[in-house]
């Protein structure tokens, strides 16, 4: 069942060939074994998992199924979850139980689906390694003295190992994309808005998006089926008609025209990753689709404008983090600033510091036009710059991180060469773009993921994109071996 | 077609070559490091703060190159889609829970939330 898409799963359970307990704890035995060393999951609690399992198979017999009632879901460690701990990877909350349920996880429930532990991510989801957690760096599995990708590392190295069959993310700069990549699945952000972030831990509230990763662009689609939709509760989420976005998946591609920006294709773009991307890109003109050349000339720019914007909102939104209400509290100080100052010297990794620092300093009197507002105008040309994009192709082509996954502990010491692993990634974050990443081979032994962009609310038509590659190559089946 | 689309000189490098090159716009001091963490209420000793001074730097670097770009009439963009706030009934709409959250704090004493006295 390891290796099963969901439909697969979903097919076996409503036969009764398996049950959701038994698959449950399959899965759960897996996790036992594999994570001590992967350290995918920061949480798992067998008794919950399975008593939810127990209810789904309770549904399941009732006839009352849905497409994803008794299917296990690792469920990033940034969604509150009531009655689980949730940490976001930070000393911080490394003790917080959630005392409420994120949209998202609501709505997983709501579908029957088996919450099966809480994953490991990069502090507060800032990183691109997962080797900014509390509770250590993740392995890749298809090499474990590299890093998985992040912050989304504990759900892509769960899925890359076949400890679970679903995962949720979160992408603020790259985060669902560039670990789908390095870890060889598929990983989708939505347009921004469409995911609630109510019980989402935020980092950059005006880019963070909840997306689905999982094997498959058929599988996601089930995913987000039950993930996207309006919540009255987060004050970004769009009011839109409920869509089925597995409605296009069999649509043929004829006449699909897809843009290859010059600017993802130049120096810097590691030369496997880019033979990788171009064969993809080649699997497309044979399905039918037409390549036209374009251009995203400020794409350079999408990095300085993030590393001011991202760090801003994380500073205003981590200040909430004074231990008062809940969190971690220094055990020494004098009075209450003391104790601030010691509390969240203590509790917020080196990382998480330096980006609250750095959006303190942008936010400060007297800087706040050179940086934040001369930010905000750049980003609307970065936006600008996709409109122009999309009055020439349907969807946008190209790599989703510049190399293969790197080892850990290669970039740690400098924050500027990690911040360069979301050149790709970024821009579709600033302009609230949906991007996707597929598996589209190895270069080395080490899986490669094509990036697809597309317009605003056409993740139907992506995962219609997605799954006409799939049906045509085995990149998606594809598992490390001795797992 | 590989050729067509293959390895050519422009963006990523720039950012590398810039950051490493780049005059500082205006350059951080330890002073300013010490200030800024104050304000942020992040205790940094006088130890970390070269360390975090030189980190800083190299970041701030990485977004001095937004300076070079003329955005005299650009309008700044918040938000992807351009939606006006909702808003809700003035209801209340949460029940009292408060024990369930003050399970999660540090300190609490009959139902308040202790913190060192701050009024004299």
């Amino acid at each position: 069942m390891i290796n099963s898409s969901l439909k697969q799963i979903a097919a076996a359970l409503a036969a009764k060939k398996i049950s959701s307990v038994e698959l449950t704890q399959g899965f759960l035995d897996r996790i036992n074994r594999l994570n001590p060393e992967i350290n995918a999951f920061v949480t798992t609690d067998a008794g919950r998992s399975l008593a939810q399992a127990a209810n789904a198979d309770a549904l399941i017999a009732r006839g009352e199924v849905g497409p994803l009632t008794g299917i296990p879901v690792a469920q990033k460690d940034i969604f509150c979850a009531r009655g689980w701990r949730t940490t976001c990877g930070s000393k911080m909350l490394a003790n917080f139980t959630a005392p409420y349920d994120a949209h998202i996880i609501s709505q997983f429930d709501a579908a029957g689906a088996v919450n099966l532990g809480k994953t490991n991510m990069d502090e507060f989801a800032m990183g691109s390694s997962n080797e900014t957690s509390y509770f250590g760096p993740v392995q890749n599995p298809w090499d474990r003295s590299r890093v998985p990708g992040g912050s989304s590392g504990g759900s892509a190295a769960a899925l890359a190992a076949r400890l679970a069959p679903a995962a949720t993310g979160t992408d603020t700069g790259g985060s669902i994309r560039q670990p789908a990549s390095l870890c060889g699945l598929s990983g989708l952000k939505p347009t921004y808005g469409v995911c609630s972030r109510y019980g989402m831990i935020a980092f950059a509230s005006s880019l963070d998006q909840a997306g689905p990763m999982a094997k498959s662009a058929e599988d996601l689609a089930l995913l987000l089926n039950v993930m996207a939709g309006f919540d009255a509760r987060d004050s970004t989420s769009l009011q839109r008609e409920k869509e089925d976005y597995s409605r296009r998946l069999n649509q043929p591609l004829t006449g699909l025209r897809i843009g290859l920006p010059q600017e993802y294709f130049a120096a810097g773009l590691d030369a496997g990753v880019a033979e990788v991307v171009m064969e993809a890109i080649n699997q497309y003109r044979k399905l039918g689709a037409e390549i036209v050349d374009i251009s995203l000339p400020n794409t350079r720019l999408s990095i300085p404008v993030y590393y001011v914007l991202a760090p801003a909102e994380a500073s205003s939104n981590l200040s909430r983090y004074d231990g008062v209400r809940y969190g971690h509290r220094a055990a020494d100080y004098t009075d209450l600033s003391e104790m601030y100052c010691k509390t969240r010297a203590e509790g917020f990794g080196a990382e998480v510091k330096r980006r609250i620092l750095v959006g303190t300093y942008v936010l400060s009197a007297g800087y706040y036009d050179a940086y934040y507002l001369k930010a905000q105008q750049l980003r609307r040309l970065i936006a600008q710059d996709f409109k122009q994009a999309f009055s020439q192709c349907d969807v946008i082509m190209g790599p989703a991180a510049p190399g293969t996954a790197f080892k850990t502990g290669e970039k740690t010491d400098d924050p500027v060469a990690m911040y360069l692993e979301d050149i790709y990634t970024i821009a579709v974050n600033l302009a609230g773009l949906p991007g996707m990443s597929l598996p589209a081979g190895f270069s080395n032994g080490l899986p490669v993921g094509l990036q697809i962009i597309g317009n605003y609310f056409d993740e139907a038509r992506m995962l219609n994109i997605g799954h006409a590659y799939q049906q045509v190559t085995d990149w998606h089946t594809r598992m490390p071996e001795g797992l | 077609m590989a050729e067509r689309y293959g390895i050519n000189h422009a963006i990523i490098p720039n950012i590398a070559l810039k950051f490493k090159t780049y005059t500082l716009h205006m350059s951080l001091t330890i002073d300013d490091v010490l200030r800024i963490a104050h304000l942020a209420r992040i205790e940094v000793t006088e130890n970390e703060a070269q360390a975090t001074l030189t980190k800083l730097g190299g970041i701030l670097g990485l977004i001095e190159q937004m300076q070079a770009v003329d955005t005299a009439g650009v309008a700044p963009m918040s938000h992807s889609q351009d939606v006006t706030q909702r808003l809700r009934d003035d209801v209340v709409t949460e029940t009292n829970q408060r024990e369930l959250f003050q399970a999660n704090a540090p300190a609490v004493e009959n139902g308040l939330y202790l913190v060192p006295k701050v009024i004299e």
